[in-house]
């Protein structure tokens, strides 16, 4: 019988082929916690007997979550992350390095057809990479740190083809959010998602971890991008699915005319054509995040937002999803346009979107963000709204202070 | 089961679907050990008196999807420091689900429970059988991987780890 990539990459772990439904213990390829889930999982590893970590190399503790440190409370967290790592020879990614995706990217920790096991939801992003990457909590990655192992069930696979090529002007982020307003924010829940078809094999790595990233938004345990077409800095062997692979749902999508797409207020689900919210005034306009801080995603604000100057009643934050993005957009002048249209520059981290510090809007308050999540209280106020779009989106919508199609701006 | 109390009579609160857990425990009240500080701002996004009116063993009841979002074990643990006991939903988002037993906090999925607000309910962990005593419906749980059951026995991945050693499936 074929199998799925999920099916084929666990097999491979487990030494033997796996179908779905079977349980498994598997061993694991790399794992890291955050600075929310971290501070939880030293204290279980502890508690659990643990005295070294499985292999202090594939193991990685990420300061990103409210990074610098907003008050003493979370300094305290901080420095036991700091002596955990330092007293464990692991690698320990510092405030400003970067969010801790885009950190397990950019350094390797995380490669095609590995199993990756991250203390947070947005882990399934490696799915991008062809890797097979879920999230868990604290405890769950404690277990990981100690044993190297993790237990589950190989997931059923939904497998959806988007055919037709997306039009300019018309981003991943948009085809994404049409893809959870479709398939909806439970409607994938303990599954593999497989993105296939024309529409990501000219996807870059970042457009990639676009979509892979908000398979979380559907429920799945993971999601992966079909590798063809994905290029990458090093060799790799592809791990593609077997053409009578076992799937529980396929969906398919003509995509060539979307427009784009606006998630409302209060699920991200709740996704529609941009043209059903073009008019509502915003106050705050947000690019950063493990979904849309990348280069491309600053330089397309960039182009939109060149030699002008944003809204007089927008206030706009840009966080880099790491450091090498913002060395990147220093150097081809992004940063600079991006400033002198009245952005600010905030520490590479997650702050913002998870409602930590460095911008927490008011009551009463609307934003546009590029980030995955729009749940009521998300960015730390649950008297705000929040609207997802694509950096495009919030671009053009910071410069005219109300909530546009960017398409004029970029064709 | 060792680690939790099996058999569980008390008040059900009762919510919708989709309860993501930034309505569980906001994000800003995440990076803390304090448990306290978690109980004392358990759901208030999404009831401000539910840290008021809960009692010592009360059940939370949920329709479909609860606890979807974040990997934050946080969640599941203020939702047990604040007292609740068990939490009975249609279903659960998966890290949330599992969280909840790898912290001792036991989840049970009823798909079509009609569990009205304030009812009493009779749980029995050991079988998956709940009587609602209000509506005078019995339904059972969908039954849990063993692997869960053992994990959930010891009352918590820590427990059990610390017994075992590693995995057993």
């Amino acid at each position: 019988m074929g199998q799925t990539i999920s099916e084929k990459i666990i097999s491979n772990h487990a030494g033997k082929k796996v179908y779905a439904g079977e349980l498994v213990i598997s061993d694991v390829d790399g794992c890291m916690a955050s600075d929310t889930t971290g501070p939880l999982t030293i204290k279980a590893f502890r508690e659990m007997g643990g005295k070294k970590v499985f292999n202090p190399k594939k193991c990685a503790l990420i300061i990103d979550h409210a990074a610098p440190s907003p008050n003493e409370r979370i300094a305290n967290l901080h420095k036991m992350m700091r002596d955990f790592a330092k007293e464990q020879g692991m690698r320990l990614f510092e405030i400003g390095e970067g969010i801790c995706h885009q950190v397990m990217v950019e350094n390797q920790y995380v490669k095609p057809g590995d199993i990756f096991i991250g203390a947070d939801s947005h882990t399934p992003t490696y799915g991008a990479l062809n890797a097979f990457a879920c999230g868990v909590g604290s405890t769950d990655l404690a277990a990981t740190m100690m044993t190297g192992k993790i237990w589950l069930k190989v997931p059923q696979t939904i497998k959806i083809n988007c055919s037709g090529k997306l039009q300019d002007g018309v981003t991943a982020k948009d085809l994404i959010l049409f893809l959870v307003g479709k398939v909806t924010v439970s409607g994938a829940t303990y599954q593999t998602i497989e993105f296939t078809g024309e529409a990501f094999e000219g996807m870059t790595l970042a457009s990639r971890m676009t979509i892979a990233n908000m398979s979380s938004e559907m429920g799945a345990k993971t999601g992966i991008v079909h590798p063809k077409g994905l290029k990458l800095d090093y060799d790799f062997e592809a791990i593609t699915p077997d053409d009578d692979a076992n799937y529980i749902k396929s969906f398919d999508f003509d995509v060539s005319g979307l427009e784009p797409q606006v998630s409302a207020p209060e699920s991200p689900d709740n996704v529609h054509n941009i043209s059903n919210y073009e008019g509502t005034k915003i106050n705050y306009a947000f690019i950063g995040t493990c979904c849309n801080g990348r280069l491309e995603d600053l330089d397309i604000a960039a182009e939109i937002l060149k030699g002008k100057k944003i809204h007089a009643d927008v206030r706009m934050v840009i966080a880099p999803a790491s450091q090498s993005v913002l060395l990147d957009a220093i150097s081809n002048g992004t940063m600079k346009t991006l400033i002198e249209a009245g952005a600010s520059l905030i520490t590479s981290g997650c702050g913002p979107c998870v409602g930590t510090h460095q911008g927490v809007p008011a009551d009463g308050e609307v934003v546009i963000s590029a980030a995955n999540r729009n749940f009521r209280g998300r960015m730390g106020n649950p008297n705000s709204n929040i609207y997802l779009g694509a950096p495009s989106t919030v671009a053009a919508s910071a410069l005219e202070g109300h909530i546009v199609n960017p398409k004029k701006y970029l064709l | 089961m060792s680690g939790i109390q099996t058999n569980i009579k008390a008040k059900a609160h009762v919510y919708g679907d989709h309860i993501d857990t930034d309505r569980i425990i906001p994000g800003k009240y995440t990076k803390t050990l304090d448990m306290s500080t978690l109980a004392n701002h358990v759901l208030e996004d999404l009831d401000p008196n539910f840290n008021k009116i809960v009692k010592q063993g009360d059940i939370l009841v949920a329709g479909i999807n609860f606890g979807c979002g974040s990997s934050r074990e946080q969640a599941p643990l203020a939702l047990k420091q604040a007292g609740v006991s068990v939490v009975i939903a249609q279903d659960f988002a998966r890290i949330f689900f599992r969280n909840a037993i790898n912290i001792g906090l036991p989840v049970l999925e009823l798909a079509n429970h009609k569990i009205d607000k304030g009812a009493e309910l009779d749980v029995d962990l050991k079988t998956g059988i709940v009587k609602d005593l209000t509506g005078g419906v019995t339904y059972t749980a969908t039954k849990l991987p063993d692997i869960m059951i053992n994990i959930l026995n010891e009352g918590g991945l820590v427990n059990y780890l610390t017994k075992n050693g590693s995995y057993s499936l």
